[in-house]
């Protein structure tokens, strides 16, 4: 019963192979018509693709193709093209002092322009898209600022870094006053209610009244005996609603504790100095300040 | 046999105490375990006899654990799915930095070659098995060999899937199982030839049906695939870690003329094997047209091979290597139709069946994937297109519409088919449950498909929009914001087709729990009982 005769299906009027295997038939369809030109046409296209465009490789080289055209020219004139239209500019910002930007609207235009795109590849990842921040990485946006808000400071910060181990570098370090034994349990929670006082928010009066001392002592030469910060040291206004780290007594009291320290890298190591303005300058126009 | 078992067996064992590398010693003592477990199950089944089965009949008993093996890992590769798309959705929620296992570049080769090699591995294994058999009119070739193909396959992935989430990964995209366990897949994957080309040489039909060109050329091509990209030199015998043969451009065009491939031969020429099957047996209608059969056939066997290159459009892949690339992208395109009409049309004369029988449903619209899919993919291996849509959601969403719509369905036509055929039941549990499965699935490939060219195509012009400056407009991770709302859609996509999985297992445990029916399926028999 291998071999069947060619039958002819009743539906369709075709006839079958005669093949026949666990119950299933094959028609004797020609090819679609409309198939195989398509598929002819696509063949055509392809030849006609390999005679205008490298692509068939022989012994050395490959067939350059009748259009003359490369990837890797194209990709050089564009860049080359990319340089001249902005070299004019680049330059003004390379001589230009970061108040001379700020005063040519055309040139800050274009410096925003270039610094948003730096920050947005470069920044963001931790400052978030808009500068906005992150638990542990400062807001950008408002006029709260650690290491100094002015263009200068800006660009200061930019170049060299926090502990970034650039010589030049922002350095300084909270002592990890509960893990280094230098406060115990009772004093850190004291602390942290002082520091809960600090910010205008209710307290537990007596831990304040006991923490009086340990904050003169331990914290004011840093965060001032008012507790309102430094910025020559980075020391954070304890006084505002800003919190690098959380302002929930859990968040502070974790802090006088740990004392953690951010580190931000030095970008004048990796940034020419005309996007280090630029940058600089787009933080700046985006910041409270 | 079991004594190369428990040769075997020692030799890990010696290999787990001598080794220095806690990897190496892990993935030996998988090995240990299942040398231990295959030791039991051979003298077990050796003095119990359970190996002396008729040789009249076909052994399906392979294929029924096949059919079980597919369902589990389709839960499992779909589960892993929806997890690291609620990874993409919501970072922040999903994030475990304690777990490194759980971080979204360990579970997603998890999903992938959960779905690709596990769920389809097994679903093409399975029905290959069981249709060399009917169409040779043959009991499958090797005497316990099939069962070493399965349980060796399983191991295989037991191993690359633990690796994964232990950290070991030769970073081949679908290929990232370290050497150890490639020469593992490599044994299995041979024995996989043997048996279905010995099946194929004993068959008692004077013709190879053409199912079985297209899991042959699968079988062959995927084994010259997996051994020439894996290539390597292991750090040492003890050593879990090996560097590959290939460097620099020779090392991205190996890998994509191996991934491009293993989508070609494993999901393409694979599942086409089982459509030729199961459609025309499904609706009892003829294969529309043999002669489209052989061309298209030996069209796509000859101009897949060279579509590698259009992974690699604009990168330091020489100009010329892109053209071929593409262009034989583009003659690709009828060659694969060919399939789809050949499938579409067996059904004229039984088109009124897409109305009453939702399997043959599933598997209509999952030729209507694999056309769209394959018009899709020359398109977007143009390189004009290409340059919009290489690296974007888009190439994932046309993955997707391939894998949930056009693997995903005809595996699942071929289970819904292959439960009641093999454990002897009349019917399915329930026609109504299988409606259900098709069409939240259908609705969630949908969702997931148009959520991925919607973001797909923003992120590509995102990423290439200037300045009149000079400067890129958007930041990178502001790109990856504004797919936030697309995101949500494909998890919420993908949940539902994972929702339908588990309607048909449940629908599918049921069936097997109905009582049984007298099939005569004896080889000797002369055609068994039309389903």
């Amino acid at each position: 019963m291998s071999e069947h005769q060619r039958e002819t299906d009743a539906v369709s009027g075709v006839e079958t192979t005669g093949h026949e295997w666990d119950g299933i038939r094959e028609l004797d369809n020609p090819l679609p018509r409309w198939w195989l030109w398509v598929f002819w046409a696509c063949v055509l296209f392809s030849i006609g693709y390999w005679v205008a465009m490298p692509a068939w490789p022989g012994i050395s080289g490959y067939t350059q193709g009748l259009l003359g055209k490369s990837d890797r020219q194209e990709v050089a004139q564009a860049l080359a093209d990319l340089k001249t239209q902005r070299g004019i500019n680049g330059a003004k910002l390379r001589d230009a002092t970061l108040q001379q930007i700020e005063s040519d609207p055309a040139l800050q235009a274009y410096a925003l322009s270039v610094g948003q795109s730096a920050f947005g590849d470069n920044c963001a990842t931790c400052h978030g898209p808009g500068g906005a921040g992150a638990k542990g990485y400062p807001n950008l946006r408002d006029d709260v600022w650690l290491w100094g808000g002015n263009l200068e400071d800006i660009a200061t910060t930019l170049r060299h870094g926090i502990r970034s181990g650039d010589p030049a570098a922002r350095v300084s370090q909270m002592p990890a006053f509960g893990r280094d034994g230098m406060l115990d349990a009772r004093q850190v929670s004291d602390v942290t209610e002082y520091v809960v006082a600090l910010s205008g928010r209710p307290a537990d009066r007596a831990a304040v009244g006991r923490a009086t001392q340990l904050y003169a002592d331990q914290c004011s030469s840093c965060h001032g005996p008012a507790g309102k910060g430094d910025q020559a040291v980075g020391a954070p206004d304890l006084t505002d609603a800003e919190w690098l780290y959380g302002s929930d007594r859990a968040a502070i009291s974790g802090q006088i504790h740990n004392g953690r320290g951010g580190v931000m890298p030095a970008w004048g190591q990796r940034f020419d100095p005309e996007t280090i303005k630029a940058i600089a300058v787009y933080i700046h126009a985006n910041s409270g300040q | 046999m079991l004594v190369a078992v428990v040769l075997g067996g020692f030799l890990f064992f010696l290999g787990a105490m001598f080794t220095d590398d806690p990897l190496f010693r892990f993935q030996a003592m998988i090995f240990v375990a299942a040398a231990v477990l295959a030791g039991f199950a051979l003298t077990a089944g050796v003095s119990g006899g359970l190996f002396r089965d008729s040789p009249a009949r076909y052994m399906d008993g392979v294929v029924r654990a096949g059919v079980i093996a597919t369902m589990f890992w389709a839960a499992v590769g779909m589960l892993v799915g929806v997890v690291i798309a609620a990874q993409l959705s919501w970072p922040t929620l999903f994030y475990f930095p304690e777990a490194g296992w759980l971080n979204f570049g360990r579970l997603r080769p998890l999903h992938t070659s959960g779905v690709i090699f596990a769920f389809g591995g097994n679903a093409l294994i399975c029905t290959s098995f069981y249709v060399v058999q009917r169409t040779c009119r043959a009991r499958l070739f090797g005497g316990l060999l099939p069962w070493f193909v399965f349980w060796g396959y399983q191991l295989f992935i037991v191993l690359a899937a633990t690796g994964y989430v232990t950290g070991i990964t030769q970073s081949r995209e679908y290929a990232e199982p370290e050497w150890l366990v490639d020469l593992w897949l490599t044994v299995v994957w041979v024995a996989y030839l043997l048996v279905f080309l010995g099946t194929i040489w004993k068959r008692k039909e004077p013709h190879i049906y053409v199912a079985n060109w297209f899991y042959l050329a699968f079988i062959v091509t995927v084994a010259l695939l997996h051994v020439v990209n894996n290539l390597a030199l292991p750090v040492g015998l003890l050593n879990h870690r090996s560097y590959s043969l290939f460097s620099g451009v020779q090392d991205a065009l190996t890998q994509w003329w191996y991934g491009h491939n293993a989508v070609g031969f494993f999901l393409t020429a694979g599942f086409l094997g089982m459509m030729y099957y199961f459609v025309p047996k499904r609706v009892e209608r003829p294969v529309y047209s043999y002669r489209l059969s052989i061309v298209h056939f030996w069209a796509l066997i000859f101009i897949y091979i060279w579509a590698g290159p259009h992974h690699l459009h604009y990168t330091a892949l020489p100009q010329w290597a892109q053209t071929l690339g593409m262009t034989f992208s583009i003659m690709l395109w009828m060659p694969s139709w060919g399939g789809m009409i050949n499938g579409l049309m067996t059904l004229s004369g039984a088109w009124d069946k897409l109305r009453t029988d939702p399997v043959v449903r599933m598997m209509v619209v999952s030729i209507a994937f694999y056309g769209m899919s394959t018009f899709e993919g020359p398109v977007m291996s143009i390189r004009a297109v290409n340059a919009l849509s290489h690296y974007t959601d888009w190439t994932i969403g046309h993955v997707h519409s391939g894998a949930l719509g056009w693997v995903g369905f005809i595996s699942f036509g071929a289970m819904y088919c292959l439960v009641p055929w093999l454990w002897n039941k009349e019917r399915l549990y329930s026609n109504r449950l299988v409606e259900w499965h098709f069409w939240i699935a259908t609705t969630g490939i949908l969702l997931y498909i148009c959520a991925m060219w919607v973001s797909g195509i923003m992120e590509g012009l995102m990423w290439r929009e200037y300045t009149p400056e000079g400067f890129l407009a958007w930041s990178f991770i502001e790109t990856v914001s504004a797919k936030h709302v697309e995101n949500i859609i494909r998890t919420l996509g993908g949940l539902m087709f994972l929702s339908g999985v588990f309607i048909m297992i449940f629908n599918l445990w049921r069936t097997v729990k109905l009582p049984s029916v007298d099939r005569n399926d004896a080889l000797a028999a002369p055609l068994p009982a039309a389903a």
